[in-house]
């Protein structure tokens, strides 16, 4: 006896990925053809096994080199804005350049030409993201954030912070606190 | 990543301001899809269809008839499907007290709308890249406000 079969590729395409990603337990989204976003990042262990297993299927991974090394400048603007212990008394453009292994030039050209912004706009805006954490978050005054995140003095990080943001750190803070109050709000009425 | 596109959608009554609107993201490089509503009705009508594809950005003129831009933010705010959604609040206004009060109910940007082409051109794309910075840099939306 023989079959005649019809495949509708798309749907198939998509069953596979389905069940190869049920398989190792990784929640995703199917955003189309042939981009799935993940829920939440791999390991690099778990990253080859999925690679490995898609292969099988004639299903390869795409990696754009240039996106990859794009992704090490974020982390490694990220680590040195958030940690700490990470040294920072070096300009950040020698930072990045030892860190990575590309002079400067380069690698700020290439971070404007993928992500359509600048390696220093996304510092400032890291910078901005953790002293709006600070804010939040601690009890520190924004002369203590300045120094903690080594502006020259508080009304530079304040200038930079309402050239970011179009608001002042303490419009900031008043917005984000009434917010909370009225989440706080619905939730004791809720009970 | 220069695969992906932005999903947009703007909800205003001006005729005048829908075209600006889509005429300036044409112009730009960025790869987007805009879709538009007329009304507040319209728009909140799209976003509780079971299939409706979320947008990335959402911008939302104050005055509109049938359903204002307010309350159609606090509709949106109250829908955990809608809650990845960055809303824009594109107005004629400046006042203080709009901006305040719809940063607090839970907009993320507010822009004055510009007078110009040039500068709308401007204000757009630098909201569209921030946005994208947000969205790509797991960076906190709870903590996203922005004045333009």
């Amino acid at each position: 006896m023989k079959l005649f079969l019809k495949f509708d590729f798309n749907t198939v395409s998509k069953k596979v990925l389905e069940f190869k990603f049920n398989e190792f337990n990784i929640k995703h989204k199917i955003l189309g053809f042939g981009e799935v976003e993940l829920l939440k990042k791999l390991t690099s262990d778990e990253y080859e096994t999925l690679e490995a297993s898609l292969n099988d299927y004639g299903i390869e991974i795409v990696e754009n080199e240039k996106s990859i090394l794009v992704q090490k400048i974020k982390d490694a603007i990220v680590d040195m804005v958030f940690n700490e212990d990470t040294n920072v008394n070096v300009k950040s453009s020698v930072y990045l350049s030892e860190r990575l292994g590309h002079s400067y030039g380069y690698l700020s050209n290439l971070f404007s030409e993928v992500t359509f912004s600048s390696v220093e706009n996304f510092m400032i805006i890291q910078k901005i993201e953790y002293s709006k954490q600070l804010l939040l978050n601690t009890d520190l005054t924004l002369t203590e954030i300045a120094f903690k995140l080594n502006y020259s003095s508080v009304a530079h990080l304040s200038t930079q912070f309402k050239n970011t943001t179009g608001i002042t750190p303490s419009a900031f803070q008043r917005i984000i606190f009434k917010r909370r109050d009225i989440a706080q709000q619905k939730n004791n009425s809720l009970h | 990543m220069q695969n992906d596109y932005i999903h947009l959608i703007l909800a205003d009554d001006d005729e005048d301001d829908r075209l600006f609107f889509t005429d300036a993201f044409s112009e730009l490089k960025m790869n987007t899809r805009v879709n538009t509503f007329n009304d507040g009705v319209e728009l909140m009508n799209y976003l509780n269809k079971e299939d409706a594809l979320m947008p990335n950005v959402l911008f939302l003129d104050l005055n509109m008839p049938k359903k204002t831009g307010i309350e159609c933010l606090i509709e949106i705010k109250a829908n955990t499907k809608m809650s990845g959604i960055a809303i824009v609040i594109y107005s004629t206004s400046a006042s203080e007290e709009d901006i305040e009060k719809t940063f607090v109910l839970g907009a993320n940007i507010y822009i004055k709308k510009p007078g110009d082409f040039k500068k709308l051109k401007k204000v757009l794309s630098e909201v569209v890249s921030i946005n994208w910075q947000y969205h790509t840099n797991s960076l906190n939306k709870d903590n996203f406000l922005l004045r333009l």
